[in-house]
């Protein structure tokens, strides 16, 4: 199932779309990555990450600044010169090795994701403080990347577009188009992880960490050690897609971390379903493309829009789209335009009058 | 088994429709007729009879603020163009694009407008940061931006005309004239981005070179309305008063003369000059914080002369009594007319051929007479203005002709000698003089 | 010694201007468990309220009555943004007591809106929307008083609620071709509140000089915490909310009406943020944005004094508000200087000089608060009691 909608968008879209607009639709995909992720984390395990900000960024500028760092011998990125500097900062070293950068980009969200779900998961800090922390690490983060010109270009950011990849230049079309590709095949690779993930005795422990921790502790299982990993597994996907998705829009900047960008993933994801990995990445591609659509045409009504999805999602639709379907939103719409819904009957039930009364009065209280 | 079975009817269908609605949304034009309530634009999309141009600016975020004046500047120029017969006996077609404040959204729009509209040319940007964005895209596709506001320099595009300020018609002068004027101790106070980060490297090098000292500098992060800390630390470095150099942007402005006025710091021991406010930004501030401090700018509205006098004027006449002009509108304004002049003396719209045309042009802006150089910058005049009692401008100083630009600065070592010169293949972006 | 005092006051004033926003914040989280995150719009709300009156009071020119504005924008900013808590609480928030993610998701979709609505809110709008409250919830009135009512709510609603939105956008749409109707009343400019004169200046005393907006600041803020604290644990109302806070259940059974109790906490907190917003417009800006640039910030105050304390929060704001003082001015490096300290630990005076920038003392200051947090989980004043988890 999954193989065939890849192989649709990896055959079939990419014959009708001219490469410029194949470049949004990979940059969705690589958001659609990222909401996997959190689907992980939010969805299965119940813990609310407003700071996924962090981790897609940090996989953003582990790419770009290996791609800033394709110069002659000696010579440092040109921004360096706006603010004075001469020598290339420590940290920048180690991203001149292309194999280290490819480790860098989920490596290094995975670290900092288990470092921050350690320290606070290990105090039992949960819920709503858990979001609030994620929240705060994320303002430390962006101002940290915002304040350090000197070391990092500050808000401009790194840009990619005219450094080398896959034997082309990035921004060139050729190179685009193995970039939406290699998306696709990443995304599917995300899933399929996440699928796995959640599938076994793994996914079912998430599951029960959501709905009940304390049980899951009083059963012998340590929660923290789980809640970690998961953590890190879902920032390290996070980098993955910040990668991708700073290559294919050229710039990375610490825009990434705004709060309001790190909440709307999670909106992605409701929208969807949460705990419906399908969802996830749905409600992504969705969101994102009324995005586009709203914002070009009328800019004002976007954050109108955004602020009722959010209300809808959470009030009317609390499972996401997926949800909706599952439990007979079909129907209920059916039933609304005035059409019988398709009901198999029992008359054994129906007419029995005993079960009828019961049900009114249950329904009464329900109401 | 059913919800089996449902799931994989969803995951056909709702991916059908998913990727459906994609597609049409990629395939659909849409082009928005920004010019409507202008009622300049013709009907039909861009055939024969019009000239379609881009319009790249954030009319959503943050700075949004700032920037749909610029628009305002850019329609009402193409409004009076059209009025006038338009281009090469064409109407101009603004379409207008959304940047939404978001730098990578710039360059999206950016990549739009050139591939799918096929504009001839694109008016936009603010920030240097959504400028630096797009800047590959219009070099790699050998397309073409005008851009209106004063920045920081030390850049020379090939495919880009700057039209707001260089360093040296805006920060250099002001330099000089505090220096001249007000007192050799600075204290350099910035918003945490590149431009103050940038004028501030080029003040140091100022005064290092000139006869100032820098006591000492501080950024404060978008947005922060907290600026007790840097009162602080002026006051420790400048007990005795001193000047202060302030590229702080828009909101944090208010916060800062807000809070310094409380601090009983007056424009008499502590003169202010700023490079980021302008009309508007008074206006919102409340002139009652400012009176008495400085700005820098090319254009004042309380500029003198005929052609202001008529652009004011016919500014209040399109968008109301109440509102201010100011600089990077006047900018905006006089880069859309510098582009029809350098069509026009082209002959065709074609980029490069447009690009040559437009050297040596020169226009009676409302500041005074410009001159577009090889270096795609403008000659101006430049202006010091301090802020009175109604939110307007006394200008105190003005030099004496236009100011030649020059991008490359030349306090700032790495940059030292060199210049710029496009109308010369040979010489290109930056040249050893 | 004068820098320490000075470090005192300025940590003091910072402090009380985290601490009012975030008592509001400290009453809605801590009492209710809701996380507001339109905490910082109902502040905006406050804010446009207080420029609205102060345009209102105009007219009279320079006289002392004009100064006076500020205490009826004060009482006005309360109103108002409790009015509008209160109908947040009555038609978004009440159905989703007891799930807190849920809500932190729905406020924040409520905080875009109001923050567009600031901004594109003209005649055209506001007729629309009262047009659309009319047809819908009066349509709503009268059929309620059917007795068949409840069998009838489902079908009615779905046919109300576009019914109205479409006749209230239909209008809204002709009005707009209405200039002067169409026109925005604030934009998305940046608004000009200007204060009193009276509180502009500063006061001196000795070398140093106090600058009254501050003062004005700390004074209200005080006043606020001991109303609210009188409120709380001296009148009838208030000692129902703290019994509805402690055991929902048994006091639904001694006949409290849990409801309006909610609803009445919920419009408090709002209330004391609209007053925030008010108390802000003497030392920032005023846009759409006003509510972002303190919201983290005043949950940062929320979480560090621990949940359900009102003294927590009061301490842990002048905590917070004195250790950025302190970073941000640079008087650690300096007083390193002075002490003769700078050659023994020069890591450590590099440190702190990395850090005394403004925008490097928020990373430092929120690296502190996560620190902090691993000693103390629950925040300085945690709540006692066997259901901590819950």
């Amino acid at each position: 199932m999954v193989g065939a909608i890849a192989l649709v968008f990896l055959v079939i879209v990419p014959l009708i779309l001219p490469v410029s607009r194949l470049q949004i639709l990979g940059r969705f995909l690589s958001l659609a990555i990222v909401a996997l992720g959190i689907d992980l984390v939010w969805g299965y395990t119940g813990l609310l990450s407003l700071g996924h900000g962090i981790f897609f960024a940090l996989g953003g500028y582990a790419l770009a600044m290996n791609l800033s760092l394709q110069l002659p011998e000696g010579q440092i990125p040109e921004f360096f010169s706006l603010y004075g500097v001469e020598k290339l900062p420590w940290f920048w070293a180690p991203f001149n090795s292309f194999p280290f950068t490819l480790l860098a980009i989920f490596v290094i969200p995975a670290a900092i994701a288990g470092l921050l779900g350690y320290v606070v998961f290990r105090n039992r800090i949960r819920g709503v403080y858990f979001s609030i922390l994620t929240q705060a690490a994320l303002v430390v983060f962006f101002n940290l990347f915002n304040g350090q010109q000197k070391l990092i270009n500050g808000t401009n950011g790194l840009k990619t577009a005219s450094a080398e990849l896959f034997g082309g230049q990035v921004g060139s079309p050729d190179v685009q188009f193995k970039l939406y590709m290699l998306t696709i095949v990443l995304l599917v690779g995300a899933y399929v992880l996440c699928r796995w993930l959640t599938g076994g005795r793994f996914g079912r422990l998430l599951v029960a960490i959501r709905d009940d921790e304390p049980r899951v502790r009083f059963s012998g299982y340590d929660p923290t050690a789980f809640k970690v990993l998961v953590f890190a597994v879902s920032g390290a996907i996070a980098g993955i897609a910040g990668a991708l998705y700073t290559v294919q829009s050229g710039i990375v900047s610490p825009q990434y971390m705004d709060i309001a960008f790190s909440i709307e993933m999670v909106i992605w994801v409701a929208v969807g379903g949460r705990a419906t990995l399908v969802g996830a990445v749905l409600g992504a591609l969705l969101v994102n493309w009324a995005r586009v659509l709203l914002s070009e045409r009328f800019p004002e009504v976007w954050l109108f829009f955004q602020g009722a999805l959010f209300l809808i999602v959470v009030t009317v639709l609390p499972d996401g789209i997926i949800g909706w379907f599952r439990s007979g939103g079909v129907n209920q719409v059916r039933s609304l335009l005035g059409m019988a819904p398709p009901v198999s009957t029992f008359p054994a039930v129906d007419l029995n009058e005993e079960i009828q009364r019961e049900r009114e009065i249950v329904q009464q209280k329900d109401s | 088994m059913s919800m089996q079975f449902n799931r994989r009817k969803f995951l056909i269908l709702g991916s059908a429709t998913a990727g459906s609605v994609l597609l049409k949304s990629c395939a659909s034009p849409s082009s928005d007729s920004g010019s409507g309530d202008g009622g300049s634009s013709t009907s039909g999309g861009g055939d024969g009879d019009t000239i379609k141009v881009g319009i790249l600016h954030s009319l959503s975020g943050t700075m949004a603020i700032s920037e749909t004046t610029v628009v305002e500047a850019e329609k009402l120029a193409i409004k009076e163009i059209n009025e006038a017969g338009g281009v090469l006996g064409k109407q101009i077609e603004a379409i207008v694009e959304d940047g939404a404040s978001d730098w990578p959204t710039f360059n999206e729009k950016a990549i739009k407008l050139i591939d799918q509209d096929e504009v001839v040319t694109v008016f936009g940007c603010w920030t240097s940061a959504s400028r630096k964005a797009v800047k590959d895209t219009f070099e790699t596709k050998q397309h073409q931006l005008w851009y209106p506001v004063q920045y920081e320099g030390q850049e020379c595009s090939k495919n880009i005309f700057y039209t707001g300020a260089a360093p040296n018609q805006q920060i250099e002068p002001a330099v000089d004239w505090l220096l001249e004027n007000e007192g050799t101790e600075f204290f350099l106070v910035g918003s945490d981005y590149v431009f103050p980060r940038t004028a501030n490297t080029i003040i140091k090098a100022q005064l290092e070179a000139n006869g100032g000292t820098t006591v000492g500098e501080d950024y404060l992060p978008l947005g922060n309305t907290e600026v007790t800390p840097i009162i602080t630390k002026i006051k420790a470095a400048l007990p005795n008063g001193g000047v202060i150099f302030n590229s702080l942007n828009g909101d944090s402005n208010v916060a800062f003369f807000k809070q310094l006025q409380a601090a009983g710091m007056g424009p008499e021991d502590y003169p202010v000059m700023s490079v980021s406010v302008a009309e508007e930004e008074v206006r919102q501030i409340g002139p009652d914080f400012l009176k008495g401090h400085y700005a820098a700018w090319n254009y004042f509205q309380t500029a003198e002369t005929p052609a202001n006098d008529k652009w004011v004027a016919d500014f209040k006449a399109e968008y109301g009594d109440d509102r201010v002009t100011n600089d990077p509108m006047e900018a905006a304004y006089v880069m859309v007319y510098f582009w029809k002049m350098a069509v026009e003396a082209a002959g065709t719209t074609d980029i490069d051929a447009v690009r040559q045309a437009a050297y040596g042009l020169t226009f009676d802006a409302p500041n005074g007479l410009y001159t577009m150089n090889p270096n795609h910058h403008l000659s101006k005049t430049v202006r010091i203005g301090q802020i009175r009692e109604d939110g307007q401008f006394d200008i105190v100083s003005s030099t004496p002709g236009p100011v030649d630009p020059l991008p490359w600065n030349q306090y700032v070592a790495d940059t030292k000698g060199f210049s710029c010169d496009w109308s010369d293949p040979e010489k290109g972006e930056k040249f050893e003089a | 010694m004068q820098g320490v005092f000075d470090v005192l006051f300025n940590g003091l004033s910072i402090g009380a201007v985290l601490l009012i926003a975030a008592l509001g914040l400290a009453i809605v989280f801590g009492l209710m468990g809701v996380i507001n995150l339109a905490h910082g719009e109902l502040m905006m709300l406050g804010a446009y309220t207080t420029f609205i009156v102060q345009n209102a009071f105009k007219p009279l020119g320079d006289s002392p009555l004009f100064s006076a504005y500020i205490f009826v924008a004060l009482i006005a900013a309360f109103f108002v943004a409790a009015g509008v808590g209160l109908f947040l609480e009555r038609q978004v928030v009440r159905y989703l007591y007891g799930r807190p993610l849920e809500t932190l998701l729905a406020t924040w979709g409520v905080s875009l809106i109001l923050r567009q609505f600031v901004r594109s809110v003209s005649w055209s709008i506001a007729i629309g929307l009262v047009l659309f409250s009319l047809l819908f919830w009066g349509g709503q009135w009268v059929l309620k008083r059917r007795l068949d009512w409840n069998q009838l709510k489902a079908k009615a609603l779905t046919i109300l609620l576009p019914l109205s939105s479409a006749i209230a956008i239909i209008g809204g749409v002709v009005l707009n071709a209405n200039k002067a109707l169409a026109k925005p009343w604030f934009s998305a400019r940046n608004i000009d509140v200007t204060a009193p004169s009276w509180l502009r200046g500063g006061v001196n005393l000795g070398s140093f000089q106090f600058p009254v907006a501050r003062l004005f600041i700390i004074g209200l803020t005080i006043l606020c915490l001991l109303g609210t604290y009188w409120f709380l644990q001296k009148s009838a109302w208030g000692l129902r909310i703290r019994a509805v806070t402690q055991n929902r259940e048994m006091s639904a059974c001694l006949g409290i009406p849990t409801n309006t109790v909610d609803a009445l906490t919920f419009a408090l907190g709002s209330g004391l943020a609209g007053v925030a917003g008010c108390a802000v417009t003497l030392l920032g800006s005023v846009g759409p944005n006003l509510g972002a640039n303190y919201i983290v910030d005043a949950f940062m105050v929320v979480v560090v004094g621990g949940v359900g304390k009102l003294i927590g929060s009061v301490v842990a704001a002048i905590a917070i508000g004195t250790v950025t003082y302190l970073l941000g001015s640079g008087y650690l490096p300096l007083w390193m200087t002075q002490l003769g300290l700078t050659e023994t630990l020069q890591p450590l005076f590099d440190f702190f000089t990395f850090f005394s920038t403004t925008s490097m003392a928020k990373v430092m200051v929120f690296a502190l608060i996560i620190t902090f947090l691993q000693i103390k989980p629950a925040g300085l004043f945690p709540q006692k009691g066997r259901t901590v988890d819950a």
